[in-house]
């Protein structure tokens, strides 16, 4: 029994305490009003609280914490706007399946549904980018939310959960009751997968001429890396790996395809198109992986196996699902397989093998001596040590992070798959530094991303947080400029940020604490890489000037077949040739 | 589109109702009936959702969201065996004359009267979508005043309780 364990407290102590029992080292969060309570037994705890500027920030932030530690990630917030704040990333942590609580203050009990000052129905707002939510209301009510929130946001599908706490219980005092059992007779996740489902994949596996391990985020999720090693080097089945799992098998791995999707590679998407099983692992079949649901991997027999039985089915039909804990599920096959002959596969591993060779994801020099984005992030991921963790904003920059990067070590890529928020990656590369001191944290940003959260770099540099940030800075927002380059005949309506006039990067960087680079040419590149992996006492940002009609490929249009994949513009690759 | 009879088990909690509708709300998924009530249970209630659906597949992965929400302790689809009800007040225009003819009609559908005035009579009638339907189509001539239904409810026919099994 600890100490506190009947002592009378405050509600906001109790929160604390809830807190600290459950093993929280780090919160991001702001004051206010209604939170304010919490406040003041926060700052006598254990528990170091990070001052964001913005509650979006202390949002990506604990979701950057969480993604590269596998904890559960808590941001804070008063009521109203500052709730309101949070609900861009909660609804990011639950496209992502990211473990996170968001605890929220909310104006006295009395007076919720009066429309009170500074009151929104934060609750009802997140309901539907929820894993879960509490409203509470009495004292006695917050060790067990706390508690449960906590769990519900760590287990079977991770996804954020809300707790929302009224000023009053978090003035109120009561006895602490540290709650022995949870009050949660609804929620059995199935972690267990079911054995003779597992034995029949195991056998639809070994029966199969042209198989693919369709690897997901849930696959990062579970930590199960090793398993999936195991599984490839028995079965020697090609891999690709979603945006979401990239690294969770080496990119250098012979047997890794790469990602698919819309812009995927060649052997991925081809992989995927041309397979006779896919093997989906903690995988949700994702529009921007299958295209055209019709006509994705129209050939292939499913085995998918996810820990939330709701994606099984959802978007494509299934031969055999095996619900279960990721993880525990790979391990089961890998036994399963013991038993029988890896598959028969080797004319189609010789087949994807050429497409990977001859269709690498590639760029064209940019003209008139001007860096290529490519190459920039081709580069910081050459220099940087191997144990650094990349994160990256959205659009075009985070495509060629995904492609670029050196993703040979799992957990070490984080960035938004599912909601695409721009703005994540300054945040997020906060969180995961602050998860990550001794690890070199390099966040791949955009010019557009960067200018709508990076204002949290004052936050690391006040509180001693010495990230990276590469502004891949191509003046235009750019993966909607490309689609106005293909699909608008070219018409950039509102495109144009003209940040090769404003902002001064390097000077805003400056203004904020940090260190500020600029580098405009293949020698200044080099050199400022250099110079950002030295410096490790503040925050340094790098703006790389780079041409701005650089696009992404390949490239699969949205909602047609994968199969009119383009590597270049009016570009196929030949598939034809390659058929078995 | 078909109809399909869904009894949710949940939690009696506050929230719960608009979890459920929020769900059928932001899926896409239709609702033709919603009855809400306490169950044997005073820790649960249970919530009677017709949906309506336009494949199977759609069906389950109603059911199976519906089994993500924490507060859901169990669904399950009860076919065409279930018993069935909804009940209907309905206002009929009625005098002297037309009366005796009206509570005819409703005695055939085991429906009675529970309020009488000069010019019109309530009808109070219970029983199947389709009942209700032919018994209102037999009042319509007469004139309706005003109409109010509930939501279905139902439950499995036999001797077992969906609760006492094991949960999902």
């Amino acid at each position: 029994m600890a100490q506190t364990d009947g002592q009378v407290m405050t509600g906001a102590q109790a929160l604390v305490e809830s807190l600290e029992r459950m093993g929280v080292d780090v919160a991001f969060g702001i004051p206010g009003g209604a939170i304010l309570p919490a406040y003041d037994p926060l700052f006598d705890s254990s528990i170091r609280h990070i001052l964001v500027r913005h509650e979006q920030g202390a949002g990506h932030a604990a979701e950057g914490y969480a993604m590269s530690s596998g904890r559960v990630g808590v941001c804070i917030a008063t009521s109203g706007p500052g709730a309101t704040n949070l609900v861009t990333p909660i609804a990011n942590a639950y496209m992502d399946s990211t473990p996170l609580v968001a605890i929220t203050g909310q104006v006295n009990s009395h007076a919720i549904g009066t429309d009170a000052f500074q009151e929104a129905d934060i609750r009802g707002i997140t309901m539907p980018i929820t894993k879960h939510s509490y409203l509470v209301k009495d004292v006695e009510g917050i060790p067990l939310a706390v508690k449960e929130a906590f769990h519900l946001a760590a287990t079977g599908r991770p996804g954020p959960v809300l707790v929302d706490i009224a000023k009053d219980a978090l003035v109120k005092t009561a006895p602490f009751v540290w709650p022995e059992e949870m009050d949660l007779p609804g929620y059995r996740p199935t972690l267990k997968p079911h054995a003779r489902q597992v034995r029949a994949a195991a056998k639809m596996i070994a029966e199969s001429k042209r198989p693919v391990l369709y690897v997901g985020g849930g696959v990062t999720l579970a930590k199960a890396a090793p398993e999936l090693a195991e599984l490839v080097e028995r079965t020697r089945i090609p891999v690709v790996t979603t945006l979401m799992a990239r690294g969770q098998l080496p990119d250098s791995h012979e047997l890794n395809m790469g990602m698919p999707g819309m812009h995927g590679t060649v052997a991925a998407v081809g992989a995927l198109q041309k397979a006779d099983l896919l093997i989906a692992l903690g995988t949700r079949f994702d529009d921007r992986v299958t295209g055209k649901l019709d006509s994705f991997a129209p050939h292939a027999k499913v085995i998918h196996a996810d820990v939330d039985p709701a994606e099984i089915g959802k978007n494509k039909a299934v031969d055999i699902p095996i619900v279960g804990d990721v993880k525990e599920t790979l391990k089961q096959l890998n036994k399963a397989m013991e038993d029988l002959d890896a598959p028969d596969a080797e004319a189609w591993r010789r087949q994807l093998g050429i497409m990977k060779a001859r269709y690498q994801p590639r760029w064209e020099e940019a003209p008139d001596g001007r860096l290529s984005p490519q190459e920039v992030i081709q580069r910081i991921g050459q220099l940087s040590p191997e144990d650094s963790i990349y994160v990256s904003g959205v659009g075009q920059h985070q495509m060629w992070a995904a492609h670029f990067l050196p993703h040979e070590r799992p957990n070490s890529w984080l960035n938004s798959g599912g909601a695409g928020t721009m703005g994540f990656c300054v945040p997020a590369t906060m969180g995961a530094k602050v998860a990550n001191p001794d690890s070199t944290v390099w966040g791949i940003d955009g010019d557009g991303c960067f200018q709508m959260t990076n204002q949290e770099l004052v936050t690391c540099a006040i509180n001693n947080i010495p990230i990276k940030i590469a502004i891949i800075n191509n003046n235009v927002l750019g993966m909607v400029r490309q689609w106005q380059s293909l699909f608008y005949e070219g018409r950039y309506s509102n495109t144009d940020l003209k940040t090769e006039s404003l902002p001064d990067f390097p000077k805003l960087a400056e203004a904020m604490g940090c260190v500020g680079l600029r580098a405009t040419n293949e020698v200044e590149m080099d050199a400022a890489i250099q110079q950002a992996l030295e410096i490790n006492d503040r925050p340094v940002v790098v703006e790389f000037v780079v041409h701005k009609d650089a696009m992404v490929w390949p490239m699969v249009p949205a909602g047609v077949s994968n199969d009119e994949i383009r590597v270049a513009r009016d570009m196929a690759p030949e598939w034809e040739e390659e058929e078995l | 589109m078909t109809n399909h009879t869904l009894s949710i088990l949940v939690a009696n909690r506050p929230g719960v109702l608009t979890r459920i509708a929020a769900l059928f709300s932001r899926r896409g998924f239709n609702i033709r009936s919603l009855a809400v009530g306490p169950t044997e249970r005073e820790e649960w209630s249970r919530v009677t959702v017709v949906a309506q659906v336009g494949d199977d597949g759609a069906l389950e992965q109603i059911v199976k969201q519906l089994n993500k929400l924490i507060e859901v302790r169990k669904v399950l689809e009860l076919g065409s065996s279930a018993v069935v009800r909804e009940m209907m007040l309905v206002k009929v225009r009625a005098d002297v004359s037309t009366r005796s003819q009206i509570i005819d009609v409703v005695s055939l559908f085991r429906g009675k009267a529970v309020d009488v005035s000069a010019e019109s009579i309530t009808i109070e009638a219970t029983g199947s979508d389709e009942k209700l339907a032919a018994l209102l189509e037999m009042l319509s001539p007469h004139g309706i005043v005003e109409l109010v239904q509930s939501g279905q409810v139902a439950l499995g026919r036999g001797a077992k309780s969906m609760s006492e099994n094991k949960a999902k």
